[in-house]
């Protein structure tokens, strides 16, 4: 029993990095941005975030570090694709490919490098709860955090005048233009919170998930959280739970090798991008219902007066 | 306080959409040279290594145009995609799967197998490009899925079924446990061009490759529909183009192409499979496309370039101690430079004073 509380605990601790990135995918979104560069982003703040740890010992500076990184590459992207309208696909791209050369030219230097040892983080009482204990209560601050933040989002997207006027962006930016609000830097600011988060996603990945640096540790995680938001059609609720689904399957892939399954080690590894694939094609089967909830606007450049 | 805005130009201007990779081009550079400069290099050393040992004698100009296939080859393809609008970015996916598949023909053979065996060999690595490229054409074309992702996520499966293959059923038994194949019969090599260089009929194919993607696009019917469903998707309706036949063209004609190029790496220069097949040829072409205008004749110079990359970042290492990975570096901020650039493609920039046109614009 105990095997399965951990197989809990660590599809939570997955799909905790997932559902950030995610949860910060979407608010571009719903801006009507897409970000492709989310895996780049990510990439830049591992290295960031691991490089600050190893320097100042501090968790905290290192998802700050993390955090700065995701931001300044959102807001390069954010400049070119607000400002100059280039297009959002081919310059995320861009960025998912700067950041990933990028990040191994930077981290060279922090291979070998060791962060002090992570304690464990208990909730006194609750994580003494047999099966629930070892299960839930014994997670890192931001697992719970993350859930935190979720519930916060779905407040401010569906219950505020700053979350209508966001989606208002995202839906009709010429209608939002002419009541006078300022499209391209709402946008801006919806851009870089979600290269932010992307960015808290990634120093989480070498700091906290697997505290050490490789290049290319992201592992498509960036990408996986793009689809989320799809799958999720835009709903923050359902992009948690997406989250933790797809943590679970990463999660699931050594809890088979563990218990012996004869299955060659490679296709336990493709469980996730399977996965992905698959629930991908099951939810866009009905393209009206993506309609229906996707941000009209998505992908298209605004550039008022033109 | 005046600032500036883009004013769109009525139509693109031609002398920009030639002069921006340059301009792209030259703040890579310049880029490159401070960040030389903060690596404690000397910035015309490093710029020698990138821009001039890759031409310098015959041999390194031949070592450029064997790097220089296959990224014309994928870009060639990605060109067709890009131009139809479709999303292919797993080029990288259908890349390694050509290379799988040329190899499972390529170790059939034995010291009495017929040269003929080598068209057997890229044809089965095209198949394997095209099969791979086809699941994206078909989960676009029945489930509406997203083909950025889907052909992206391919890309990881892809470098597991390479996993599998080299450390499983084709492992060398004689190979000291490593995860490749055995060397691939002598049989099967590409056939080289010349003696003294690595270059092969690759490059052959790639330019004739290049000459057929242009008469395609601009000289047939099925690539003018091609292009009207990329530009203009509800005039392409009306004209009665299929839209599905555009998707599975584009995909199938890009895959066919980065299998090709998996075939001729993986029984040219490499000779034998390895978990290092996957060289980032595959994301690169997607930069030697863009910066060559997805145009057959511009990519030939865009791929020279990204080619000179490649060796720039070897040779870096080699001779300055500085990570190869500087080559992505390069790449990325190519691309970058390019995408703003192209701005002045479409719109004229001019300076606004307060008080002048422009009012209500936040």
């Amino acid at each position: 029993m105990d095997s399965y509380a951990l197989l809990i605990a660590a599809t939570l601790n997955a799909g905790t990095v997932l559902a950030i990135a995610s949860l910060g995918l979407l608010v571009n979104e719903k801006a009507g941005i897409v970000n492709l560069g989310a895996e780049g982003m990510m990439l830049c703040a591992a290295i960031a975030g691991f490089a600050c740890v190893v320097h100042t010992g501090s968790d905290t500076m290192g998802f700050l570090a993390g955090m700065l990184a995701g931001s300044v590459m959102a807001g390069v992207f954010g400049a070119l694709v607000i400002w100059l309208n280039t297009n959002q696909y081919a310059t995320g791209l861009a960025l998912s490919l700067f950041g990933a050369g990028f990040s191994a030219f930077a981290g060279i230097a922090y291979v070998q490098e060791k962060i002090p040892e992570r304690h464990s983080y208990a909730i006194p009482l609750l994580a003494d709860i047999p099966l629930a204990g070892p299960a839930l209560f014994r997670q890192h601050p931001l697992v719970y955090l993350t859930v935190a933040f979720a519930a916060w989002l779905i407040w401010f997207l569906y219950r505020t005048r700053s979350g209508l006027v966001l989606r208002s962006v995202g839906e009709s930016p010429e209608s939002a233009h002419a009541l006078g609000y300022r499209v391209r830097w709402i946008r801006m600011g919806a851009v870089v919170t979600g290269g932010a988060l992307c960015g808290l996603a990634g120093a989480y990945i070498s700091i906290i998930y697997t505290p050490l640096w490789v290049e290319g540790m992201v592992a498509g995680k960036g990408w996986i959280a793009l689809a989320l938001t799809t799958f999720a059609t835009w709903r923050p609720a359902r992009v948690l739970l997406g989250a933790y689904l797809f943590g679970g399957v990463t999660m699931l892939q050594f809890h088979l090798q563990g218990m012996g399954v004869e299955v060659p080690s490679q296709f336990l590894s493709m469980l996730p991008y399977v996965a992905t694939i698959v629930v991908l094609a099951l939810i866009s089967r009905n393209p009206r219902w993506i309609r229906i909830n996707m941000p009209a606007a998505i992908g298209k450049p605004f550039y008022p007066g033109s | 306080m005046a600032r500036l805005k883009l004013e769109a130009r009525p139509e693109p201007s031609a002398l920009w959409s030639y002069a921006s990779p340059l301009l792209a081009l030259m703040c890579t550079v310049v880029i490159g040279v401070i960040l030389f400069a903060m690596l404690g290099k000397d910035p015309v050393r490093g710029l020698q290594v990138f821009f001039w040992e890759p031409i310098k004698s015959g041999y390194a100009v031949g070592e450029l145009l064997v790097k220089a296939t296959p990224l014309l080859l994928i870009a060639l393809g990605l060109a067709v995609c890009f131009r139809s609008n479709v999303w292919n970015i797993g080029a990288e996916g259908q890349y390694v799967l050509g290379a799988i598949a040329a190899s499972g023909v390529a170790l059939m053979a034995d010291a009495g197998s017929s040269r003929w065996l080598v068209l057997a060999i890229l044809l089965a690595g095209m198949a394997g490009g095209m099969f791979w490229a086809g699941i994206t054409a078909l989960l676009r074309d029945r489930f509406n899925a997203n083909e950025i992702l889907v052909s992206l996520m391919l890309v990881y499966v892809a470098i597991q079924v390479l996993g599998y293959v080299v450390y499983g059923p084709w492992k060398d038994p004689a190979g000291y446990n490593f995860p490749q194949t055995k060397t691939f019969d002598a049989v099967t090599r590409i056939p080289r061009l010349f003696d003294a260089s690595r270059v092969s009929i690759g490059l052959v194919l790639a330019l004739a490759g290049v000459a057929g993607v242009w008469v395609f696009l601009f000289r047939t019917r099925a690539g003018f529909a091609q292009q009207v469903g990329g530009l203009a998707p509800a005039a392409s309706r009306y004209a009665g183009f299929s839209s599905r036949r555009t998707l599975w063209t584009a995909l199938l004609v890009s895959g066919g192409m980065a299998g090709l190029a998996g075939a001729l790496e993986v029984a040219g220069p490499i000779g034998q499979l390895t978990p290092y097949v996957p060289a980032g040829y595959g994301f690169a072409a997607i930069i030697v496309a863009f910066v060559g205008r997805l145009h057959p004749v511009g990519m030939v110079f865009s791929a020279i370039l990204m080619s000179m990359f490649y060796i720039g970042g070897e040779l870096a290492q080699s001779r300055l101690g500085l990570p190869k990975s500087l080559t992505g570096v390069f790449q990325g901020l190519l691309l970058f430079s390019l995408l703003g650039c192209d701005t002045l493609v479409n719109y004229r920039l001019h300076w606004v004073r307060p008080g002048q046109t422009g009012g209500g614009n936040k």
